[in-house]
């Protein structure tokens, strides 16, 4: 059986649940074989073999944090040639889209970035995408080379399916380009204790009409009783509200859980960009007008200040 | 210093986006653009130039004979000068082939610093600046929300999904920046009479010597075989808030079983 190379996408040897997915997607098309690159790459492996990686090339090098994004597609490119796969499927994180772009591009491949969807097909994998502030929904395949396809957080279940998962050594020489852009320092992100905004079933953001910092602890105290994650519209982060790690849209994540609270949010384009394929879809605003209420399952008109509390607590006395 | 801003010209968001009748974006019934997302990289081109003792900014665009507006808008903002490369041959060319003119266009204009937006708000792949950095052989510091050149490095802060990163880079580079990295300024009255008078050269395949068939649709690597429109939502219940709305979403909420 033809194999697939999937990249991994980990912190310190914690496999990311978006890649989970992908073992899921790539066992449709062949056998995976999983690429980890830097620090704990490794301790990856016992993960990766509980849902479906026959293999797991590693390989350790500074280059992988000191440099940004090309130690990494050259690594990738070796694991590319090494195993000659039937397609290489990604995480669609900005940094998996550059490498993946970066080795479509050596090894004279098409690319599909942000996949929602892979099925089979009789001229190799099929990739369905949203287009247009998700509006539309497209099915495209690779033309040229080896398919490299990256894929969106949540486009499929995680799924169990243990396989031998060898560990074994990658061995990577380093482009002359590998060293050309410097990381001088890294702040890692704070965790808040809160479920990761693209992974989390539930997501309840607060948009202008939070209007203030100190009252996004309202849309915190909605999140921790659902065990949700926290989002925010670009006019709240543009505010100096909330960070614009949490933003919602176009130009911040876009989001698919199968719940969506939007709470003080209009539902501009480019905000439903980032929160349209969400499964049930509630939203709360004082205006009847507000051009979210045409995507809610559910919707509230009324002012959030009453209404979320209100609906914090009731919830918080459900789950008793 | 030689900046050259690559900007895209793309339908307005705002104005009903489709596909044409063989699945490539609809660009000539729907009103087109600059990208907002590349006004960032024009206004912090403009910055830096600005910071330079000699520096020319030029803005790049590859598109239809209407792309020219987006090369005004970013000429009244303040850019020098313009290159359009236009083809009847570039129609439908995948991100592959656009990465593939844009790097001979760059090469062909004279570069020390190219910036790009952080991704088309049309196709929005956000992959150009990587594969532009990969064929002209030179370092991408890309995604950047904050910027800064000085004595022939570019420094500039990623903001990344795990962590915040400080990058450095000689140049030549390509760079591209987000919209976070600061408010686009609006064209003045002057800008936008100063604009008409400068130069916009205009470019096809064969100055560049790119074949037509690495281009187009048929040169693509990839193909849309089908588009759909996505089915409207079905209309939900919508309750107006007399005092009990909380409870009442708390009470739809616990029967979708989310409590
Ligand atoms: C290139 C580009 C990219 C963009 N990317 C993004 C993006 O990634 N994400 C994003 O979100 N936006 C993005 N935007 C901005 C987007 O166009 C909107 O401006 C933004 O989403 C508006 O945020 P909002 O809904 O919070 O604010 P508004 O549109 O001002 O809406 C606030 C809403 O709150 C309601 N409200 C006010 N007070 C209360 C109250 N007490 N109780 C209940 N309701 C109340 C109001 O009725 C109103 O509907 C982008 C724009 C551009 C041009
Ligand atoms: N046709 C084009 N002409 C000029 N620049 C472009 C074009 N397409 C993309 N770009 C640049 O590449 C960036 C990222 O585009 P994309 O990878 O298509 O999302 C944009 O913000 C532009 O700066």
């Amino acid at each position: 059986m033809a194999e697939v190379l999937v990249y991994v996408d980990h912190v310190e040897g914690a496999v990311r649940k978006p890649t989970l997915e992908l073992l899921t997607l790539a066992r449709r098309i062949g056998e995976p074989v999983a690429v980890a690159l830097g620090a704990g790459a490794a301790d990856t492996a016992a993960a990766l073999a509980e849902h479906g990686a026959t293999r797991v090339l590693t390989a350790e090098a500074t280059e992988f944090t000191e440099y940004l994004v090309v130690p990494k597609a050259d690594a990738l490119q070796a694991a590319y040639e090494a195993v000659a796969p039937a397609a290489v499927l990604v995480p669609s994180s900005s940094e998996g889209k550059e490498i993946a772009a970066r080795l479509a591009v050596r090894i004279k491949s098409g690319i599909i970035t942000d996949a929602v969807d892979l099925e089979v097909g009789v001229e190799g994998p099929v990739a369905t995408q949203s287009a247009f502030a998700a509006s539309f929904t497209t099915k495209s395949r690779i033309t040229q080379g080896t398919p490299v396809i990256t894929v969106k957080p949540n486009s499929a279940a995680v799924e169990a399916a243990p396989a031998a998962g060898a560990v074994e050594a990658l061995a990577v020489s380093f482009s002359d380009a590998a060293t050309g852009t410097k990381v001088t320092a890294r702040t890692p992100r704070e965790s808040t204790g809160r479920p990761e905004l693209t992974e989390a079933a539930i997501v309840v953001s607060g948009g202008r009409g939070v209007n203030g910092a100190e009252n996004f602890a309202i849309i915190e105290a909605l999140a921790d009783s659902l065990g949700a994650a926290v989002g925010a519209s670009r006019a709240a982060v543009d505010a100096g509200w909330y960070p614009h790690a949490n933003q919602v849209g176009q130009t911040g994540k876009s989001v698919s859980p199968q719940l969506y609270i939007a709470a003080g949010i209009s539902g501009a384009i480019q905000h439903r960009a980032g929160m349209q394929t969400s499964k049930t879809i509630v939203a709360i605003n004082k205006d009847a007008e507000a051009p979210v209420f045409d995507l809610v399952d559910y919707g509230v008109v009324g002012d959030l200040f009453e209404v979320v509390p209100q609906l914090t607590e009731e919830v918080n006395t459900r789950k008793g | 210093m030689r900046i050259v801003v690559c900007v895209k010209y793309v339908p307005d968001a705002a104005g009903g986006r489709r596909f044409a009748d063989e699945l490539t974006v609809d660009r000539d019934d729907v009103d087109g653009l600059l990208s907002e997302l590349d006004e960032y990289a024009v206004e912090q081109a403009l910055q830096i130039a600005e910071d330079a003792d000699d520096a020319e900014v030029t803005v790049l665009t590859v598109g239809p004979e209407d792309a020219k507006d987006a090369l005004r808008k970013a000429l009244s903002m303040g850019a020098d000068k313009a290159v359009h490369v236009e083809d009847e041959d570039l129609h439908g060319t995948d991100v592959m082939g656009t990465s593939l003119v844009l790097a001979k266009a760059v090469e062909h204009v004279g570069y020390d610093l190219v910036i790009c937006g952080m991704a088309s708000t049309d196709g929005e792949m956000g992959v150009l600046p990587a594969l532009l950095s990969e064929r002209l052989g030179v370092a991408q510091v890309t995604l950047l929300s904050e910027v800064s050149v000085e004595d022939g490095t570019v420094k500039g802060r990623r903001d990344g999904d795990t962590a915040s990163e400080q990058l450095e880079a000689s140049l030549p580079a390509v760079v591209s920046v987000t919209d976070q990295s600061g408010e686009a300024r609006y064209p003045s009255f002057k800008g936008i009479m100063a604009a008409k008078k400068k130069p916009v050269e205009s470019l096809d395949l064969d100055d560049l010597d790119i074949e037509a068939d690495a281009v187009g649709l048929e040169g693509a690597w990839t193909k849309v075989d089908e588009a759909a429109e996505r089915p409207a939502r079905t209309a939900g219940t919508i309750v107006k808030d007399e005092d009990e709305g909380g409870k009442q979403l708390a009470e739809f909420l616990a029967g979708q079983k989310f409590v």
